[in-house]
């Protein structure tokens, strides 16, 4: 495979990188080769702020499995989260 | 074959495409030479050192090498984090990948120990783009590592990579070796079989090999994908090939 997929959403919140803290700006979900993960392609998450360089980074590599679960995860938390506690903030611009 | 086993290794700054000035890494072997050239050309998930290990790899063997940083603009940084910053943009557009790497082949023919020979070898994206620069400079011999998109789609060209390499076949100037995993899904052995069927109603001089039991980037010794047996293969095929055009 030699072709990634990019999926692109802009986003509100916040990351923790190896220099500490910093306000997301985009996630990146993209279908492509590992970098790290022990298979030749993953599902990567990329949480990112470009306006502070390549380096504002978060990034996760995952099977199809285990990406189908985060999804399932996310969303399970999210709706009971809000069932118990009422909405989650609305979101505003930093 | 000789080996050198003295060496510079070193990251050099060049004028790229339209004047701006990118960094390689550029291997040579200690001696007047003249040594022919080769330009590395890296793959998509970013400049990462096995491209410099390759770099030494052909200085080893008695090349001048420069592997050029084609994400140098979007850097600096981890590889990977400027891999994935450029992929996001929509990857390395084809005109300034040229421009680079005209910027290679002219800083490699200007040295003095040059014998003014110079080939290219690229993998995964880069075999792609080692594909377009043959048909696109004047090189003296190529090597394609399962480039994906030589043949493509329609819906899969982009603004970054406005047409498919194929295309150009016929602008084609010199030899070509390509090298390739059965198990492959892009290029796929039915892409390259296209591909072979354009060079050959072309004329072009080439040859491919598809190793069994290998997927794409079976010469990526840092990744899990690495296919021992099919890599030495390939490797005394990109020498063989390189030996008898560039010498």
């Amino acid at each position: 495979m030699c072709a990634g997929h990019v999926e692109t959403v802009e986003v509100t919140g916040s990351a923790k990188g190896v220099d500490g803290w910093f306000p997301l700006e985009r996630v990146h979900a993209v279908y492509d080769h590992s970098f790290h993960a022990q298979t030749e392609e993953s599902l990567i998450i990329d949480f990112v702020n470009p306006d502070r360089g390549p380096g504002a980074r978060v990034s996760v590599e995952l099977s199809a499995t285990s990406a189908n679960r985060l999804i399932q995860a996310i969303q399970d938390a999210l709706e009971d989260g809000e069932r118990r506690h009422g909405p989650l903030q609305v979101e505003t611009t930093a | 074959m000789v080996t050198h086993e003295t060496m510079i290794a070193e990251t050099v700054l060049f004028p790229g495409h339209q004047g701006d000035q990118i960094s390689g890494y550029l291997a040579r072997p200690m001696g007047p030479g003249p040594y022919p050239g080769v330009i590395v050309i890296h793959a998509a998930p970013g400049f990462v050192d096995h491209f410099k290990e390759v770099a030494r790899k052909f200085a080893a063997a008695g090349y001048v090498a420069i592997a050029p940083n084609l994400h140098h603009r979007e850097g600096p940084g981890d590889p990977d984090d400027v891999g994935s910053a450029v992929r996001a943009a929509g990857g390395v557009p084809d005109d300034r990948f040229l421009g680079d790497t005209r910027g290679a082949l002219d800083l490699l023919r200007s040295l003095p120990y040059s014998s003014g020979k110079v080939g290219i070898i690229g993998y995964c994206s880069g075999g792609r783009q080692s594909y377009l620069a043959a048909c696109s400079l004047p090189l003296d011999a190529a090597a394609d590592c399962y480039g994906g998109g030589v043949v493509a789609g329609p819906e899969e060209l982009s603004s970054t990579e406005p047409q498919a390499p194929i295309e150009l076949t016929q602008d084609l100037a010199c030899p070509l070796l390509g090298l390739f995993g059965a198990d492959d899904g892009r290029p796929s052995p039915e892409d390259n079989r296209e591909t072979e069927r354009v060079l050959e109603s072309h004329g072009k001089t080439f040859e491919f090999h598809t190793y069994d039991g290998a997927g794409h980037a079976f010469f990526a010794d840092y990744r899990p994908s690495y296919r021992q047996k099919s890599a030495v293969d390939g490797w005394q095929r990109v020498f063989g090939w390189f030996g008898k055009y560039l010498s």
